[in-house]
């Protein structure tokens, strides 16, 4: 990789930001997503309503929380509701114009796997399961997923499907019944991804800047379809670079504030 | 009505061998007092309950005290996967679990019928997703009116509920604050129904529409300062971040747990708890 003055991570959480606008309701995953949703907050889209599934609707918080429950979520918020509600008036309800995830394995068509590796019954890793993503991918009107390209993680069959994507693509949500979009968008360390418009097959659009064809698919497990014309990301800007180390530094000193525990009593 | 008792006299009175039990908390106000005082009384056979089991049922489960759980996220919030959990899914240890998966859908909603007193939830959810394929208690139903198909799960009924509040009055009244999760319906969905709080008040001192459960639908009322450590009570105490981060390394392997268990937990108390927020007060 030639010297960029970023990594590969900003760009892709800064990369991700900007799909966002501040006209989204945006339903939070943990981790990648919640990263990226905040430096959107910070940057180009500071009336984007975030939600996390703990129930803080409009948070804007100073710092990432480690968890989708830190009390920092429900400090900053504009209203906290209960759970029942938050799934069933705003998720269900049909409030939330992107739900954003994360993924331990992907497919091309948008499946996402956090349940387990291996069989159900009998698996080699119990990952923790799919929490609030099943009906965030069905009841969002469309779905980002972000997450760092290897060819563990996006392979060419899930071993589970936790959270419905395209199915096995084309038309297989309508088929089902689902009437939202679903997934939109991939965002990886090294490309932009949409789905191909008729066979929802997730197709690179855009490459970060250094990343060649061969890189994007050396760390992919499916043989990767790329569009006719493939774009350049921007790199980050220093504002938009800025903001996401700030954040950060201030997350790390937050958490670093509480004390250390274990044995003592 | 709800007496002030003893957390181990509230314990001992409403839990019993082979019962369906939530401790329920969603991040904030976990009620690890509660949790830890079962642990010390040795129950076993139970089918725990919970959304989000993290440290206290991965605890549980490592103590060999669970016989099914029914969930709906298996992971230590923000850090990564629960050892114990995965100790005994994937290899038996102590023992095997039998899994009921739901997602948070699911679980919100049957808790919600068990507090309305209905036998099912109903619910457009688990489109698609392979959940369905492998819990028999996850069915189809078809809306009377329109013909949507949707999703029907029982409800949940548990024999007890356990929950950590932020205070009662002097009557056994409780307020809960913040992130309410699913506790006020994890409550009312039980047959029986244990509180712990941070303080006894005098009056609660709220507004009109506060989540406040009535003193007559708790069974039990238990002052134990600190008691939702290492989760956090807002207004009291923050949640302690590193605690879950040192989670992760102590339940690495099965000799590091129970020696942590024997010191932290067996041989300690609900007294015990006040001292391990004291660093972390002003925080909330």
């Amino acid at each position: 990789m030639i010297e960029t003055g970023y990594t590969a991570d900003e760009m892709m959480t800064v990369a991700a930001s900007r799909a966002l606008t501040s006209d989204d309701v945006c339903f939070v995953g943990i981790g990648a997503p919640s990263a990226a949703c905040n430096i959107a907050r910070l940057t180009h889209a500071p009336d984007i309503t975030l939600i996390y599934e703990s129930g803080t609707i409009g948070t804007a918080p100073d710092v990432l929380p480690l968890s989708i429950g830190d009390g920092e979520l429900c400090d900053t918020a504009l209203s906290t509701v209960s759970t029942p509600e938050m799934f069933r008036y705003w998720l269900q309800g049909g409030r939330i114009t992107i739900g954003f995830l994360g993924a331990a394995q992907l497919d091309r068509f948008g499946n996402i796997n956090t349940t387990v590796i291996g069989d159900y019954r009998k698996p080699a890793t119990r990952l923790p399961g799919g929490g609030g993503a099943p009906e965030i991918a069905s009841s969002s009107r469309q779905v980002y997923i972000t997450m760092k390209q290897s060819t563990r993680g996006m392979v060419e069959k899930v071993d589970f499907i936790t959270s419905f994507g395209h199915g096995e693509g084309g038309d297989h949500r309508q088929r089902l019944g689902v009437t939202t979009k679903g997934p939109a968008l991939l965002i990886t360390d090294l490309a932009i991804w949409k789905p191909h418009p008729d066979t929802k097959e997730f197709t690179v659009v855009s490459m970060h800047p250094g990343v060649t064809q061969a890189d994007v698919q050396a760390s992919c497990g499916w043989t990767v379809r790329f569009a006719d014309t493939i774009t350049t990301t921007p790199a980050p800007t220093e504002l938009e670079l800025t903001t996401f180390r700030d954040l950060k530094a201030r997350t790390k000193a937050a958490h670093a504030g509480t004390k250390r525990t274990g044995e003592a009593v | 009505m709800a007496a002030f008792r003893p957390l181990g006299e509230a314990v001992r009175a409403n839990l019993n061998n082979g019962d369906v039990v939530a401790f329920e908390g969603f991040t904030h106000l976990i009620p690890h007092a509660a949790a830890h005082e079962a642990i010390r009384q040795r129950f076993t056979d139970l089918t725990l309950v919970r959304m989000t089991p993290d440290i206290i049922y991965d605890q549980m489960i490592g103590m060999g005290m669970a016989r099914k759980l029914i969930f709906s996220y298996a992971g230590n919030p923000g850090v990564g996967l629960l050892r114990r959990f995965r100790d005994s899914v994937e290899n038996g240890w102590p023992h095997s679990v039998e899994l009921e998966e739901h997602s948070h859908a699911a679980m919100a909603n049957a808790y919600e019928a068990g507090a309305a007193g209905l036998p099912c939830a109903i619910f457009r959810g688990y489109l698609g997703a392979e959940l369905a394929k492998v819990n028999k208690n996850i069915k189809g139903i078809t809306c009377p009116f329109t013909g949507e198909e949707l999703a029907a799960v029982p409800a949940l009924r548990p024999d007890v509920t356990f929950i950590h509040a932020q205070k009662a009055d002097r009557k056994g009244n409780v307020l809960i604050e913040g992130i309410t999760g699913i506790q006020k319906e994890a409550v009312l969905a039980a047959k029986r129904a244990v509180v712990t709080v941070e303080e006894k008040v005098g009056e609660l001192d709220t507004h009109p529409n506060a989540c406040v459960l009535p003193h007559w639908t708790l069974d039990a009322v238990c002052v134990v300062p600190g008691g939702a450590h290492p989760s956090y009570a807002s207004g009291y105490y923050a949640r302690d971040n590193a605690a879950y981060l040192d989670w992760d390394r102590i339940a690495a392997d099965r000799d590091g747990f129970l020696a942590w268990m024997k010191t932290n937990v067996l041989g300690s108390s609900p007294k015990a708890f006040a001292g391990r927020v004291a660093d972390l007060r002003g925080k909330a």
